[in-house]
């Protein structure tokens, strides 16, 4: 059980996507969480243990840690992902109730032809189209969330190579000593540019689907 | 033997649910055993490595740890996310019996053997109840063994071999707390599903029974 099974099952949501959801799908597959399971994690792995003090104090490394990094960039990037990921669960059901409708009608005597259910595309219309819209601004809300969380939390973008503690137990102030610290913030930068590119991509998507319903209806009036 | 068993296991029970029972396994999935695997596991992984007493006494903080620890958060967050899944297994096993029953018989019993009905039906509400129960079994475990769901930054231990009274610091405590928390939530939220699926169960049992009543009076 890992990413795979989310994967799986956004491939889904893949067919019923347009293009731009498409290629929002790719990013997300490949420039995050692979890059997440692949790359980040590996650097992040040891940050306790290289987490250093200039003490010998026991338990003031702890304190000082837990104070400076109170939830760690991996599990936030972790939680980013899967938050983002989830709206799209959302159409995927829906795809999945109008499939079991049309079965049902078909149960009931109705002439439908149950392979091509099974890979029939499903138009955005209707209520579906409230159901992608509003699943879209939510991923946006969440990304917004997430690129606040981080701003909020780690005062910018940046690792500092030296913090300065002076939590109890460690007498006076302490400098205590980040791991890696160049290459986390290129991660953390790397990792803000692609969820801005995400974010781009759900609003162009956004704006499409809008445009598209707006032409749509005018055509119908004239 | 991973997890990857519990995840086949609920899809072939999401074949069998009401639409609100979907939503349930969705949320066990993603916001459960997908945050376990990818972010909580982590956290926990060195936690005894990185319990520190303020102390050079051998032996004093594995005693310690031991008695602040007697079992694992995040063991028992495991042992939670199975319990909680299982009873699933019965509406698979009865689906199952219903299907062997038709190929022994070699004719159509049922009218479909997955329809929530008759003796179904009273499987799936047990499995709803159990659930529900193991849920609320395992919060309480939670809370009564840990205090409420709090994860303390400091320890005080005073347990042989440990001299006198001697600090004990736990290992990231914010960040354990957030995830007990969001546990916590989620596990409330998975009882609020079951619930409400139990009561449209019920209410939609009742309401059909009663018309079925109706009808035959009429006639």
């Amino acid at each position: 059980m890992d990413w795979g099974t989310l994967q799986a099952v956004l491939g889904g949501v893949n067919k019923h996507s347009t293009s731009i959801g498409k290629i929002w799908l790719t990013v997300l597959f490949i420039f995050r969480i692979m890059i997440l399971v692949v790359a980040a994690e590996r650097v992040w792995g040891d940050e306790q243990d290289d987490f250093v003090c200039n003490t010998l104090q026991p338990g003031c490394r702890n304190v000082c840690y837990d104070h400076f990094f109170p939830i760690s960039h991996i599990r936030l990037w972790a939680l980013q992902l899967i938050f983002v990921s989830t709206p799209a669960l959302l159409v995927a059901m829906h795809v999945a109730y109008r499939r079991h409708e049309k079965k049902r009608r078909f149960r009931n005597g109705e002439k439908i032809d149950i392979e091509e259910l099974k890979n029939e595309k499903m138009h955005i219309r209707g209520p579906l189209w409230w159901t992608y819209t509003s699943s879209i601004f939510f991923r946006i809300v969440f990304e917004a969330i997430f690129m606040y969380v981080f701003y909020y939390m780690y005062d910018g973008y940046q690792m500092p190579r030296l913090v300065k503690c002076d939590a109890w137990p460690c007498p006076n102030t302490v400098d205590c000593f980040v791991s890696r610290p160049t290459e986390k913030t290129t991660f953390t930068i790397f990792m803000l540019a692609v969820s801005g590119i995400c974010m781009m991509l759900n609003l162009a998507e956004l704006c499409y689907l809008v445009i598209k319903i707006c032409t749509n209806g005018s055509r119908k009036t004239t | 033997m991973s997890w990857a068993f519990l995840r086949d296991l609920l899809s072939g029970v999401n074949k069998y649910s009401t639409g609100i029972g979907r939503i349930w396994v969705a949320v066990v999935f993603v916001f459960r055993l997908l945050v376990y695997v990818a972010a909580a596991e982590n956290i926990w992984k060195y936690e005894h490595d990185e319990f520190e007493c303020n102390i050079k006494q051998p032996g004093c903080e594995n005693v310690c740890f031991d008695h602040f620890f007697p079992i694992s958060h995040i063991r028992l967050w495991a042992l939670q996310l199975i319990m909680v899944s299982t009873p699933s297994l019965l509406v698979v096993f009865h689906v199952a019996y219903r299907e062997n029953r038709e190929k022994h018989h070699n004719q159509k019993l049922y009218r479909n053997p997955g329809e929530i009905d008759g003796g179904l039906l009273c499987t799936y509400l047990i499995s709803l109840i159990l659930k529900t129960g193991l849920e609320i079994v395992f919060l309480v475990l939670f809370y009564k063994l840990y205090n409420g769901f709090k994860i303390p930054r400091l320890v005080k231990c005073d347990i042989k071999p440990c001299p006198n009274t001697v600090d004990c610091y736990i290992s990231k405590p914010t960040e354990k707390m957030i995830f007990l928390y969001f546990l916590v939530a989620t596990s409330c939220l998975c009882i609020v599903l079951n619930l409400s699926e139990l009561s449209y169960l019920i209410f939609k049992h009742s309401i059909k029974s009663y018309l079925k009543r109706y009808m035959k009076k009429q006639q």
